[in-house]
């Protein structure tokens, strides 16, 4: 699947991680323009970044992060070509993960 | 044709099974994994939802957290956001923006192997504070910043 897109980059020791994931991020605050209903909430809640298999970071998300989340952070301790894990679970209990190489 | 039938509903009883077995089996340890917050995100006001997500809303303004947000946001639906810090031994951090509905946008659970540093990009009902409170050390700390929203990015 690809919902998720991985940018990483390691430079004196500190690995930068970009990540671009396509999600409708609903806050169930918006209304439909045609019916007057409200949209229920659709948001990530979780995000997950493993380095070679270890947890590095987890975010918790509320409904108020951007459409199409972007999410950018560092950490030390990897070197080009490890392998970076993304993962992200969302309100309705849908999921995805994606893998990239660090440059 | 009666044989056909029975067949296909055995295999699609036990195809079902199956499915629902493997999906319950991915999703309940990534639910145990981190310990979402949902009272910090149903929380309408900061002090709620700092003392949800991080134990307690006594912070105190720090110089040591960098908090990079635009003065103007023309559309509130994308407002980038960077923290960043020179302390140590920072376990989490957390972006609030303080007049939306609820106003935890996110918190970051830090290992030590991370740099104090995230980047995101968040929605703005309307103009407002945003904060950046750092959890270092078992203590809170905390940087804001006023944007102004042209737009709001919150619907209704």
């Amino acid at each position: 699947m690809a919902s998720i897109k991985i940018r990483a980059k390691a430079k004196d020791g500190v690995t930068t991680v970009k990540t671009l994931m396509s999600h409708p991020m609903e806050t169930g605050l918006r209304k439909d323009s045609k019916t007057g209903k409200k949209i229920p909430a659709h948001h990530i809640t979780e995000v997950t970044a493993e380095h070679n298999g270890n947890t590095v970071m987890t975010a918790n998300w509320g409904g108020a992060i951007s459409k199409n989340p972007y999410l950018s952070f560092k950490f030390k301790g990897a070197a080009s070509g490890d392998k970076i894990k993304i993962t992200w679970v969302d309100n309705m209990g849908k999921g995805d993960s994606a893998e990239a190489a660090i440059k | 044709m009666n044989l056909l039938r029975r067949k296909f509903i055995k295999t699609a009883a036990f195809v079902g099974a199956t499915v629902s077995a493997v999906g319950t089996g991915i999703l309940i340890p990534q639910r145990a994994l981190g310990a979402y917050t949902k009272a910090a995100f149903d929380a309408k006001d900061v002090s709620g939802a700092l003392t949800a997500a991080m134990g307690t809303d006594q912070h105190t303004a720090s110089d040591a957290i960098k908090l990079k947000a635009p003065d103007i946001a023309e559309n509130g639906a994308v407002v980038p956001i960077t923290v960043s810090s020179t302390m140590g031994n920072i376990d989490a951090i957390s972006i609030i923006a303080s007049a939306n509905d609820s106003p935890m946008t996110s918190t970051y659970m830090l290992t030590s192997a991370c740099e104090p540093f995230v980047s995101t990009r968040i929605k703005m009902a309307k103009t407002s504070d945003v904060l950046a409170v750092v959890k270092a050390d078992g203590k809170l700390y905390s940087a804001a910043k006023e944007v102004k929203v042209t737009i709001g990015g919150c619907g209704g």
